[in-house]
């Protein structure tokens, strides 16, 4: 099927609409990085479909040349897993916000999770509700003024991945949003992984929400205060990759190499592949430093999978191919 | 093994009504559904329904805790399950007391006395037991020691454990009711051969003693004669007894089947509808998706998600269910999918009566959506054109791309009658309005010049990449517009294809008088009712009251006010406080419509029709 697929660029994947969000907004590059991932997916342009629900983020589908939907408020799981389970071939992607994934469509999204349909969720994280002007969203912190917490949040907020993780999230990928290459890398993974995958963008809002994610994202900290996590891969960070972490106990603990009679070999190999999620969790829950890069890759089956299955099961026992077999089953009677 | 022969001459009579009540456990739902199959494969016609508590396993011997089974056969034309009946069967005292009120004055009761022990009288709370006390003197009550005699019957056979031994006492009754009206035993126990396949000594003990309860009541001397009801004229054909939510299932294979695509069901359990979604999961031979969903919204979403992909999608739900379902539901409407919505219908407002029937959801159904956001509706009206109007809902969504509700309700839901089996063969062609091809200047919302209904470009198909959504979109791009004129104008048009469906469904039919004294109108699941009390005061002599049953209410038929015109009276009977009466006082000028109403989680009786008729015309 591959060899079939023609080369694309990312101008292929652009619409003819004129994009509208607010200049500086961390979504242009996550546009953008999902343009130039697609051509490198190997899949075909008419076989891609994009869902949103509402939200700065859910205009997105608009500025994509592929199938799509804009549709209402925290439901586009529901949506994608009906377009997901009447055409398993598509390729099919949720775009979503803290808003709208986890306020309105918590529901939604925690089931869309647990099931493990092979489809691509696109988290923008930007902790704030954006299209309403600027209210506490479930990411925000506490103490954090807004339109609607003009004193300060009382809310403690939810961490998406360690609820996504909670929820039976197999893949979960987490990235800044001011580094696009890494993420166009891991919406490359997602669409690879067999199974739900769920990418975290820590995405900035300059208008009511600027410089969240500084000193998690800015270009002079990135290196000091991110662990990029690779499959395989010692867990190392520092401009000078010279910081690490190690199991403490029960606790990770950031450790220098040299200090301490600490080595490489000491320090904890990232196994995202790793059924039990609770080294999994922890890295999700670590504040310093923010882990991104792709934090669990379990494969398990696919729902289509089982369904096919099952599916194909039933009708090898069945004695029913037309409706009319079953119609006329069982107790009839004449009328002369 | 040996079956069962009415050896002597009964009484010939047209019709009966049979109740079997009993505790939840006692089987009743059982004992009715085999003697409507019998008379039905004798040739009968029959209407059935079922009356179980809100309570799954409600405590023994208590009076919410009583399950009962209605069935109606007759030689003649059955409409309904009937209203008073003619023998109530009553396995326990608070059968009989929460039964009692609807049997005819002089009728008869068959009681199991072994069940009328001080507990179960207190239970029941009768301060006396009724079978001593002359409470029942205006009725022929048999007395008997139902229990007693089936453990009689079963002493000898091995490997039965008392409480089976116990459970299989409703056969006896059955095995009773079957002498009494002249029915052979044969199909149940041509039934207990298929359903215990490998357990013969079940099938051994539960034949025992249906016969038993058959020589028995040949033998008692209380029962003083059988009665036989011969044959209804049907069509010629071949027929099934089929319930109403099986029938709106298989209305929807059909339509698949038809159409040539997958049927997708997303939905969420909610009584009185979860029996489409029980019927529809068992069909994966034909390719169903039934997707069983975390809530209403998700049912409904996921269905919108199968039809963007090209399947033939539906939800099923309850009135609290389309409530929750509102906001997609316009959202499909104005990205201009085919989409089934069929909203049993049940007891509101919010919770409201589950396991009751009520008409109430039509002006949800037409309007309960934000915006300006018509969608096709439509009502089944009896058990079996469910399967019709199933179909048909398919058909109208994807003919005229644009969503349908499909309304019936708890009692053609869960009610049963015979229905003339129809292959995929004889059902009408669906066109499928699917683009396969890019072609230049190709549009999202290109329409179709008759219907107005928008083509349907399936993801997968070259060049045909598009998005929708439920922002307001440009008149022929589909892309965002906030264009004032533009918004005017889709919204007419959205109004506009809804009214061209006229077109395309049937006009409205007068029933027993063409024009006179009074109309009665109905709609939905209260045909049967309405049909019948209607021609009993015809055949009484009152021929200028005519009846007109509605199941498409929007758009209405193209001749319904010229219909309407022809009665100097019209009156509107429905199970709500007059929501159809209401929309076609706002459709119509200058009509005089009168109402009559039911809100108890009840169909409508006989009697109160026919009274309610006669004084109108008075």
């Amino acid at each position: 099927m591959e060899a079939t697929v023609k080369e694309y660029t990312f101008k292929d994947f652009a619409s003819d609409q004129e994009v509208r969000w607010c200049p500086g907004c961390d979504d242009y590059v996550i546009l953008r990085a999902m343009q130039k991932a697609l051509p490198e997916m190997g899949v075909k342009k008419e076989d891609v479909v994009f869902i949103s629900g509402i939200g700065c983020s859910s205009r997105f589908p608009y500025y994509m040349d592929t199938y799509g939907i804009h549709s209402i408020h925290g439901r586009a799981p529901g949506i994608a897993s009906g377009v997901k389970l009447a055409n398993p071939n598509l390729s099919v992607w949720i775009i979503t916000g803290d808003g709208d994934a986890m306020a309105i469509g918590g529901n939604h999204f925690i089931h869309v999770l647990r099931r493990n349909l092979d489809l691509n969720i696109i988290l923008f994280n930007n902790e704030i509700y954006g299209l309403t002007k600027g209210q506490f969203s479930p990411t925000s912190l506490v103490g954090q003024k807004t339109k609607s917490s003009p004193y300060g949040n009382t809310q403690p907020p939810f961490s998406p991945g360690e609820l996504a993780i909670g929820a039976q999230a197999r893949f979960f990928g987490r990235i800044g949003g001011n580094t696009p290459k890494e993420m166009t890398q891991l919406f490359i993974e997602a669409e690879k992984f067999k199974g739900t995958s769920l990418i975290e963008v820590l995405q900035n809002c300059p208008i009511f929400n600027d410089g969240c994610y500084d000193n998690i994202t800015d270009k002079a900290v990135r290196a000091d205060k991110q662990l990029f996590v690779e499959n395989g891969k010692p867990m190392i960070f520092g401009k000078e990759r010279d910081k690490g972490l190690i199991l403490n106990g029960l606790k990770l603990e950031v450790v220098t190499i040299g200090e301490n009679g600490i080595e490489q070999e000491d320090l904890l190999v990232h196994n995202a592949k790793e059924e039990d999620p609770t080294l999994h969790q922890m890295l999700v829950r670590l504040e310093y430093p923010k882990v991104t890069g792709i934090i669990r890759s379990f494969d398990d089956f696919t729902l289509e999978e089982r369904e096919a299955k099952l599916t194909a099961e039933v009708k090898a026992n069945s004695k029913f191919t037309k409706t009319d077999d079953l119609f006329f089953s069982g107790d009839t009677y004449e009328v002369e | 093994m040996v079956t069962t022969k009415v050896n002597h001459q009964p009484e010939v009579i047209e019709a009966v009504i049979i109740r079997f009540v009993g505790d939840s456990g006692d089987g009743m739902q059982l004992t009715g559904t085999q003697f409507s199959d019998t008379s039905a494969m004798f040739g009968n016609d029959i209407a059935t329904f079922p009356n179980y508590p809100a309570e799954i396993r409600a405590p023994q011997g208590s009076l919410y805790g009583v399950s009962g089974f209605q069935v109606h056969i007759g030689s003649v034309e059955i409409s309904t399950p009937g209203d008073t009946v003619d023998l109530l069967v009553a396995m326990n005292p608070a059968g009989l007391k929460t039964n009692l009120q609807a049997v005819k004055p002089g009728h008869t009761i068959i009681v199991d006395t072994d069940a009328f022990t001080r507990k179960n009288l207190e239970k029941a709370q009768y301060d006396s037991n009724p079978l001593e006390d002359g409470s029942l003197e205006n009725y022929r009550v048999i007395e008997v020691t139902m229990t007693s005699l089936t453990k009689e019957a079963l002493k000898d056979i091995e490997g039965l454990d008392n409480k089976s031994i116990t459970r299989s006492k409703n056969m006896f009754a059955l095995g009773m009711v079957y002498w009494m009206y002249d029915r052979s035993t044969e199909h149940t126990i041509e039934f207990f051969k298929k359903k215990f396949k490998t357990k013969p000594h079940i099938i051994e003990a539960n034949t025992k003693v249906l016969n038993s309860g058959f020589y028995f009541a040949e033998t008692l001397e209380l029962i003083p004669n059988a009665y036989s009801i011969s044959p209804a004229k049907m069509n010629p054909g071949i027929y099934r007894v089929i319930m109403g939510n099986t029938a709106t299932a298989w209305g929807f294979l059909a339509a698949a089947e038809k159409s040539g695509l997958e049927l997708f069901l997303g939905s969420y359990p909610i009584t009185p509808a979860t029996d489409i979604l029980h019927e529809l999961v068992k069909h994966k031979h034909f390719g169903v998706k039934a997707f069983q969903a975390e809530d209403e919204i998700a049912g409904i979403s996921s269905a919108i998600g199968a039809s963007f992909a090209g399947d033939l999608a539906i939800t099923t739900t309850s009135g609290p269910g389309l409530a929750l379902k509102g906001e997609a539901l316009g959202l499909a409407m104005m990205i201009e999918l085919p989409l089934v919505v069929v909203n049993v219908q049940r007891g509101g407002p919010s919770t409201g009566l589950p396991t009751k029937t009520e008409q109430s959801d039509l002006l949800q159904a037409l309007y309960g959506r934000n915006g300006e956001s018509p969608v096709i509706v439509i009502a089944a009206s009896t058990p079996s054109n469910c399967f019709d109007y199933a179909y048909e809902a398919a058909k109208l969504t994807l003919e005229h791309m644009t969503p349908v509700i499909l309304l019936t309700d708890g009692y053609i839901a869960n009610g049963s009658a015979p229905w003339k089996i129809k292959s995929v063969s004889q059902m009408p062609e669906i066109k499928v309005n699917t683009i396969n091809e890019a072609t230049e200047n190709w549009h999202p919302y290109d329409r179709d010049e008759d219907t107005l209904a928008r083509n349907w470009a399936i993801p997968g198909t070259v060049g045909l990449e598009h998005r929708v959504g439920g922002l307001e979109k440009d008149r022929v791009s589909g892309n965002v517009s906030y264009v004032p004129e533009n918004h005017e104008y889709m919204t007419k048009i959205r109004a506009e294809k809804i009214k061209r469906v006229q077109k395309y469904v049937p006009e409205i039919e007068t029933e027993f008088a063409n024009e006179g004294d009074l109309l009665v109108i109905g709609w939905g699941g209260t045909y049967g009712s309405l049909h019948s009390a209607v021609k009993q005061i015809n055949e009484e002599g009152y021929s200028t009251i005519g009846f007109a049953h509605f199941n498409y209410i929007n758009p209405l038929p193209k001749n319904t006010e010229e219909v309407l015109k022809r009665f100097k009276k019209i009156v509107v009977c429905e199970l709500n406080n007059g929501q159809f009466a209401n929309v076609l006082r706002m459709n119509f000028n200058g009509l005089y419509i009168l109402q009559f109403n039911k809100v108890q989680g009840l169909p409508f009786g006989n009697n109160e029709l026919i009274q309610k008729f006669k004084q109108l015309v008075k």
